[in-house]
C-alpha cells in the first residue's frame, strides 16, 4: 500500500507539473518553453535542487537540517575572504567543502552525542553560521572571480542546452537515489526514521547513520554555495538568507514525511520542478517575490496538511477495528 | 522531587541574573555611561517588545511547541494598525492595541488550529506562516512606508512617553509577563500547560483538553505578537512591511536562553523576559565595546546551543538523581 501512496503522489505532482507547464505556456504565449527561460529555470532551481538531495535524508530520518542555508552563505563568505587575501581557488574550494562538512559535523554531533532535538540544534548553528559568514566577511561583496569559474553561470554544457548546475544536480540524484533506495545505509534511513528503537535492536548504528547524514548535508550546502557565488559572481555572507524555506518545502511538497520513514529522492526532484516552474511562470506573469514567498510557504503547508485530511477521510470511511488503538 | 525541579529553574535564572551582572561590570568598567539612566532606559525599553513577544512564546514552548511566525505576526499587525491610525486619527489608543492583538490572535488561531486541528508539526507549521503572513504583510504595503508624520501625536506620545520615569511599553510588558505568570502558577488552564509539554500522553489520559490548550497557547502567542506590533509602530514611528524581520530568532534564543525547556514542560515567563534582557544586554554591550556588530547572529545563535545543551545536562543530571533517590526509598 505504501508503494502504492508514493506512486499516486509522484503522478500528482507529475500532473501539476504538465499542468503549469501548459497553462504557464499559454499565459506567456509560449515564452515560458522558449529554450532561454527554461535554461534560467534550470540555473534558478540549481542550489535548492542541490540541498534538498542530502536534506531528504535527514528528514527521512526523522531529523531535519535548517542551517543549509546559513552553510551556504558561510561558505560563500569563504570563498570571498580567501579570495581577497590571495588564495587560490583550487586551494579554496575543498577548503569550503571541508569546513561544510565540519558545520554539518557539528549539528550531528550535538543531535547524536548530546541527545538534542535537530530542530533547536540547527535553529541555533542557522543563526551561528550566517553571524560566523558576517565575521569572516562582513558586509562587503567580492565579485572578480575569474571567469572560467563564473562562465558556468551564463553558458550550457557544451553541445547541449543544459546549465551546468544541472547538470551537476543530475549527477547527485543519481547517487542520492541509489544511496537511498539502493543501499543498505538507505535502508537503514528509513529505518531510523521509521522506528529509531527498533533500528537500534536490529543492529543499526543510529548515531553514526544520523552523522554522516548531516555531514552530507553541511558538503552539499556547502557545494550549493560554491554553485551560488559563481553563477552570481558575487560572494556575500548574506547569500542565500532564507533559502531554507524553500529547500524544505520542496522536500515536504515531494511526499517525505515530516515524521520520518517515507518518502523518494524522485518525489523530491519532481517537487523541486514543480516549485521552479511555478515560480518561473509567476515571474513571466510579473508577479511580485513577496506573492512567489507566499505561494512557496502555502504549498508547504499544503504539502504537510494533504496526508492529514487525507488520512482523515480514509478514516471516516473505514469501519474501526474492535480492540485497535485508536 | 518538585523540592529539585524547583531548586534547578531557580539556579538557572539566578545564573541569568549572574551572567546579566557581570555584562553590566565588565562593559561599565570600560564606558561608565552605559549604567546611566538613559542608557538603562534604552536597555529596558530595547528590551520590552522582544520580553513581550517571550511570554506568548513561552506558553506555546511549554506545550512542546514552537511559534516561528512572531516576527511576521508583529509586522502585519503593525502596519495594519499603522494604517488604521493614519486613516483614522482620531483613534483612541486602546482601541488601536485592541486591534493589533485581535489581528494577532487571528494570526495565532490558523497557527494554532492547524497544529491542533491539522496535526501538523508546529515547525512546519509556523515555518509555513513566517512567510506567508509576511507575504500578506508586503502584498499589503505595495512598497509603501509608513512615516512618524503620518501618526497621529497621541500614538508617538504613547511608544516615547513615561510614567514615573519609566516607559509606558515596560510598564506594559510587566504587565503582561505578570499577568501570564499569574496564570501560569495560579490557574489550572495555565497548569495544564506543564503537564501537556510534560507528557502529552499522560496528559490526554488525565482528560486534559490537549488540543483546546494548544490552540490557546497559539492564540495567546499571536494575540502578545500581535499587541507589539501596535507598540512597533508606536515606539518607532516609521512603519514599512520589513518590520520585526528575524525577531523569531531572537525571541526562541532569549525563551530558551531563560530555562524554558525546548523539550516542553519546565520554564517560566520571567525567566524567558530575564533572558530576553540579557541578550538586548550583551547587543548592547557589543557595540559599547566596540565589537563589530557582525558577531551578534554568531553570539545569539552560540548562545542558544549553549543554553539548548545547558538544559539537557540539567535534565540529565536531575533524572539520574531522581532515579538514586527512588532507588534509595524502595530499597
Amino acid at each position: 500500500m505504501k508503494a502504492k501512496d508514493f506512486l499516486r503522489w509522484e503522478t500528482a505532482l507529475f500532473v501539476l507539473l504538465v499542468l503549469i507547464g501548459v497553462v504557464g505556456a499559454a499565459r506567456t504565449g509560449g515564452g515560458f518553453l522558449a529554450g532561454q527561460n527554461l535554461f534560467y529555470l534550470g540555473l534558478d532551481i540549481g542550489e535548492i535542487a542541490i540541498m534538498a538531495l542530502p536534506l531528504t535524508l535527514v528528514i527521512v530520518a526523522a531529523e531535519i537540517d535548517l542551517s543549509v542555508a546559513s552553510v551556504l552563505g558561510l561558505s560563500s563568505a569563504l570563498i570571498g575572504a580567501l579570495w581577497n587575501a590571495g588564495w587560490a581557488l583550487e586551494t579554496i574550494l575543498p577548503l569550503v567543502l571541508l569546513v561544510g562538512a565540519v558545520c554539518g559535523a557539528f549539528n550531528g554531533v550535538l543531535v547524536t552525542r548530546m541527545g538534542l532535538p535537530s530542530l533547536a540544534v540547527t535553529i541555533g548553528t542557522l543563526a551561528l553560521y550566517r553571524g560566523l559568514a558576517l565575521i569572516v566577511l562582513g558586509d562587503h561583496a567580492v565579485a572578480d572571480f575569474p571567469a572560467t569559474y563564473t562562465r558556468f553561470g551564463t553558458t550550457p554544457l557544451p553541445g547541449t542546452p543544459i546549465p551546468y548546475p544541472i547538470a551537476l544536480f543530475g549527477v547527485l540524484a543519481v547517487v542520492f537515489g541509489l544511496l537511498l533506495h539502493a543501499t543498505a545505509f538507505g535502508r537503514a534511513v528509513f529505518a531510523l526514521g521509521a522506528n529509531e528503537e527498533a533500528a537500534r535492536f536490529s543492529g543499526i548504528r543510529v548515531k553514526r547513520n544520523k552523522e554522516i547524514l548531516f555531514v552530507l548535508s553541511g558538503v552539499l550546502s556547502a557545494l550549493a554555495g560554491i554553485v551560488y557565488t559563481f553563477r552570481f559572481s558575487s560572494a556575500r555572507a548574506d547569500n542565500g538568507t532564507g533559502l531554507e524555506l524553500a529547500v524544505v518545502a520542496a522536500v515536504l511538497l515531494g511526499g517525505v514525511s515530516i515524521f520520518g520513514g517515507r518518502g523518494t529522492i524522485g518525489g523530491v526532484i519532481l517537487a523541486v520542478l514543480v516549485l521552479g516552474a511555478l515560480r518561473n511562470v509567476l515571474i513571466l506573469a510579473d508577479t511580485s517575490t513577496e506573492v512567489l514567498t507566499v505561494v512557496t510557504g502555502l504549498l508547504l503547508l499544503a504539502s504537510v496538511l494533504a496526508p492529514a485530511i487525507i488520512q482523515g477521510i480514509l478514516n471516516r470511511f473505514k469501519r474501526p477495528i474492535e480492540g485497535a488503538p485508536s | 522531587m518538585t523540592g529539585l525541579l524547583e531548586w534547578a529553574r531557580r539556579i538557572r535564572e539566578l545564573g541569568i541574573l549572574l551572567a546579566l551582572g557581570l555584562v553590566v561590570l565588565v562593559t561599565a568598567m570600560s564606558n561608565p555611561l552605559f549604567v546611566s539612566g538613559q542608557s538603562v532606559r534604552d536597555l529596558l525599553l530595547n528590551t520590552s517588545l522582544v520580553a513581550l513577544l517571550t511570554v506568548g512564546q513561552t506558553m506555546v514552548v511549554l506545550t512542546r511547541n514552537v511559534d516561528l511566525s512572531v516576527g511576521s505576526v508583529l509586522g502585519l499587525s503593525a502596519f495594519l494598525t499603522a494604517g488604521i491610525f493614519v486613516r483614522h486619527p482620531e483613534l483612541s489608543i486602546p482601541v488601536g492595541l485592541a486591534i493589533g492583538v485581535v489581528v494577532g490572535a487571528a494570526c495565532g488561531a490558523l497557527n494554532g488550529a492547524l497544529v491542533a486541528v491539522g496535526r501538523v508539526p508546529s515547525l512546519v507549521v509556523t515555518l509555513g506562516t513566517l512567510y506567508v503572513f509576511r507575504g500578506l504583510d508586503y502584498a499589503w504595503a505595495q512598497g509603501k512606508q509608513i512615516n512618524a508624520g503620518d501618526l497621529p501625536d497621541a500614538l508617538l506620545a504613547m511608544g516615547g512617553g513615561r510614567f514615573l520615569g519609566v516607559p509606558y511599553l515596560v510598564l506594559i510588558t510587566l504587565v503582561v509577563i505578570a499577568v501570564a505568570a499569574l496564570h501560569l502558577h495560579g490557574y489550572r488552564s495555565g497548569r495544564e500547560l506543564y503537564a501537556i509539554g510534560s507528557n502529552p500522553e499522560a496528559a490526554v489520559l488525565a482528560g486534559i483538553a490537549v488540543r483546546r490548550r494548544v490552540l490557546t497557547a497559539f492564540v495567546a502567542s499571536g494575540a502578545v505578537a500581535g499587541l507589539a506590533g501596535t507598540l512597533w509602530a508606536a515606539r518607532y514611528g516609521t512603519v514599512d512591511a520589513t518590520a520585526g524581520t528575524g525577531l523569531e530568532l531572537q525571541v526562541v534564543s532569549a525563551v530558551v536562553v531563560g530555562g524554558v525547556a525546548i523539550f516542553g514542560g519546565s520554564g517560566t515567563v520571567t525567566g524567558a523576559a530575564l533572558g530576553a534582557l540579557l541578550l538586548t544586554t550583551i547587543s548592547s554591550a557589543l557595540i559599547v565595546l566596540r565589537i563589530p556588530a557582525f558577531w551578534q547572529q554568531a553570539i545569539t545563535g552560540a548562545l542558544l546551543l549553549a543554553a539548548i545543551a545547558l538544559d539537557r545536562i540539567v535534565a540529565l543530571r536531575l533524572a539520574a538523581t531522581l532515579r538514586r533517590r527512588s532507588r534509595g526509598v524502595s530499597a
